[in-house]
């Protein structure tokens, strides 16, 4: 069973075509001519696919950006680190389980890895409360960042979140104080922070954790000041403007690339990292990896100042 | 034709305008419904005489009421680039700022003053919320950066007054940019050992109040004052409850302990110059006069910034809501699998445009009408056009003693 967005009915119903025909040729004796016609409908599937995927409109990306099946924290941890070692809390309140850290090896090297986890199912959803953090999850990302910096490790941020949890409880506890300090904390440290943008980036609550050495981004990921149907509710007065406000926010990683508000991007399997998880982890692994040695040799002075020049950079430079 | 229409006319509207101010103004408070004269509001800073409702105020009104005498330089903030993104939305945001620079007289949300407070070498950056709801963009943010850079220059306290709805949505990503770009303005006046103060009005959410409003070594808010970081209807339309009384209003952080101080407008000038002197003159045991001697008696003042604008109008933008809340089953994701019977069974209908998005949308704060009376006739009788010779200030140093601002 496969999950389809819905710009994606075209390939859906080449695809279960396909998956019929194969059924039909499982109760008979193989035709031959089944097994050419599901040739040919699956390169026509796959040319499809390349032609939808290459072409994506900022809303179609935002969906992409969060399918339920694209791979979040814990199926990049899973996947890319050894010793995987997570640490809870923020020595003042609670565990945020929205935001997940912890130490462990990246292709060898001891990190410090965080970020939101926005869980796979609805009982992880609530669970995880969507990757939404609350002031805790931002303190406990604080905490880890400063342990890090004591032991010289790098820091890896996979970004993934609508944005911080907007609620009583978390405004009460100084959800802004919060996001603020964690910014800072990532301004601060002299090891380098290599931020990912796996889904999507939802506004103070992503930047919270990718005010980084090296912000990178998925193909399809979106990284935005709000999303687009906040957006739409505000300045075109109408939640279902969304796609204009996609269009108009320029939250793509090709248009962030532009605007050198991010350094790389990572390229997704054909049809969307959910598509072919695997590849997809590896690819933001390696890049990451990649990332960390651009560092090598660097004083925690030259660190924090290519961080900073680079934010201080940022809108200065190459716009027009 | 076009010409005269698009560029000659506003112009001469703005001028118009200008000359037909009265003389007797009048300002309704929003909070106990009196009609109040403006001139006696402006000289209690803006602060209602009836019944102590503190109300907006621009940046220049606001700078008189806390340097010396009311006399400071405004810094030049480097050039941005207008409309990075080539937003429009029912309107194209170039003629949003326009529009608003014609109305405010200011270039952009934050004006940054130079001088002296009780004598002491100070630099105020100050947001106008009138000026697309104090929205944080790029100006915004080189304007604070601004701000760090001449109070290292100056060797002077950095204070931050905000008012905000948040980041400036038609600047996209770049707004947001300006996070992590004003926390570093922070940490370069940190650095330099220099006090920076965040006072906080009425309202002050979202992005500002996610970076450069936080981080104060020491947390002023006026009384009354919203403060928080998501709008209370993207709140209330998230928990679907209602909100306690006197949620996220400065009274209400100061109890939850995320401020220092709530510090009624009055009060403000002479605290902040209380403050400064006793973070900066350590011991007095070695002066006479206690709290000029860490001033320099004759600071170098910038040379004061020319407003070119021959703009003139302000429209009050709603202001961002910063989060959405998904609903968990809700995947916008449409599951097509094949039956036994091999056949193909349709997508069903889930249009993406049916995610149910509970976020709020009006503008952060209730009293969006402040003043009833011609917004820019009152800005035009407290700020006559700017002409910079006029505003260059002449540095005095003070006896130390705290002043009132209306004294
Ligand atoms: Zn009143």
């Amino acid at each position: 069973m496969r999950s389809y967005l819905e710009f994606e009915r075209p390939i859906a119903e080449l695809e279960n075509k396909i998956l019929e025909l194969r059924q039909l040729d499982g109760d008979g004796d193989g035709q031959v001519d089944i097994e050419e016609e599901v040739q040919r409908l699956q390169s026509k599937a796959h040319q499809l696919l390349n032609e939808t995927y290459g072409e994506l409109s900022p809303w179609q990306k935002t969906q992409v950006a969060r399918h339920p099946h694209r791979p979040h924290f814990t199926d990049y941890v899973e996947a890319l680190i050894e010793a995987f070692t997570p640490l809870a809390g923020d020595r003042a309140f609670a565990d945020d389980k929205a935001m997940i850290g912890g130490i462990g090896r990246l292709k060898g090297r001891s990190v410090m890895i965080l970020g939101q986890e926005k869980g796979a199912d609805t009982e992880g959803r609530v669970k995880h409360n969507f990757g939404m953090a609350r002031p805790e999850g931002y303190r406990k990302a604080i905490r880890l960042i400063r342990l890090a910096d004591r032991f010289g490790l790098p820091v890896v941020t996979l970004v993934d979140t609508p944005g911080a949890y907007p609620g009583v409880s978390a405004e009460e506890r100084g959800q802004a104080e919060a996001i603020a300090r964690s910014t800072e904390a990532c301004l601060d440290v002299g090891v380098p922070i290599i931020s990912c943008i796996v889904g999507e980036g939802g506004s103070g609550g992503a930047v919270a954790l990718a005010s980084g050495n090296k912000v990178l981004m998925l193909e399809h990921a979106i990284y935005s000041v709000i999303m687009p149907e906040g957006c739409a509710s505000i300045l075109w007065r109408s939640a279902e403007k969304a796609q204009e406000a996609a269009d108009a926010l320029k939250l793509t990683a090709g248009h962030l690339l532009e605007l050198k508000v991010i350094d790389a991007i990572v390229p997704e399997p054909v049809g969307g990292a959910h598509r072919d998880r695997d590849r997809a982890i590896s690819a933001v692994g390696a890049a990451i990896d990649a990332a960390i040695d651009d560092f090598a040799g660097q004083t925690a002075d030259e660190i924090r100042r290519h961080r900073r020049d680079k934010f201080l950079e940022i809108g200065r430079v190459g716009l027009a | 034709m076009n010409w005269l229409t698009n560029f000659v006319r506003p112009k001469i509207r703005a001028l118009v305008r200008r000359k037909e101010v009265p003389d007797k103004l009048w300002i309704k408070c929003s909070d106990c419904g009196q009609m109040l004269h403006h001139k006696a509001v402006a000289e209690a800073n803006f602060v209602c005489p009836e019944c102590d409702h503190h109300m907006r105020l621009g940046a220049r009104d606001r700078f008189k009421g806390l340097f010396d005498d009311g006399v400071f330089a405004e810094l030049a903030v480097p050039a941005v680039p207008a409309d990075p993104l080539k937003f429009r939305d029912s309107k194209r945001y170039v003629d949003r700022l326009k529009d608003t620079r014609a109305k405010t007289g200011q270039d952009d949300a934050v004006v940054v003053g130079r001088g002296r407070m009780g004598g002491h070498a100070a630099v105020v950056a100050c947001q106008t919320f009138e000026f697309l709801g104090g929205s944080m963009g790029m100006a915004a943010g080189e304007a604070v950066i601004a701000a760090a850079r001449a109070a290292i220059e100056d060797d002077a306290a950095l204070i931050v007054v905000t008012a905000a709805g948040g980041a400036r949505m038609q600047e996209g990503i770049l707004s947001l940019m300006q996070m992590p770009r004003t926390t570093i303005a922070v940490q370069m006046a940190r650095e330099a050992g220099l006090p920076y103060i965040v006072v906080l009005t009425d309202p002050t959410t979202g992005g500002v109040t996610a970076s450069y409003a936080m981080l104060g070594d020491i947390t002023i808010a006026e009384p009354g004052a919203l403060i928080g970081f998501a709008g209370p209807r993207v709140i209330e339309s998230t928990i679907r409850e209602q909100l306690p009384d006197g949620f996220q209003r400065a009274e209400y952080l100061l109890e939850h302990g995320m401020i220092d101080m709530v510090v009624h407008r009055h009060e403000l000038r002479e605290t902040l110059v209380r403050i400064v002197g006793l973070l900066r003159n350590r011991d007095t045991r070695m002066s006479e006069v206690p709290d000029i001697e860490a001033a320099d008696p004759e600071p170098v003042l910038p040379e004061p910034e020319i407003v070119e604008d021959d703009a003139v109008a302000v429209e009050a933008i709603p202001v961002e809501s910063d989060v959405e809340a998904p609903d968990p089953e809700d995947d916008t994701v449409v599951e097509v699998t094949a039956t036994d019977e091999g056949e193909a069974v349709d997508p069903p209908e889930a249009e993406p445009d049916d995610i149910e998005v509970p976020v709020a949308v009006e503008p952060v704060s209730g009293d969006e009408t402040e003043v009833e009376v011609e917004p820019e006739a009152v800005v035009d009788e407290e700020t006559p056009p700017v002409d910079p010779e006029l505003e260059i200030p002449e540095p005095v140093a003070e006896d130390g003693a705290p002043k009132r601002p209306d004294a």
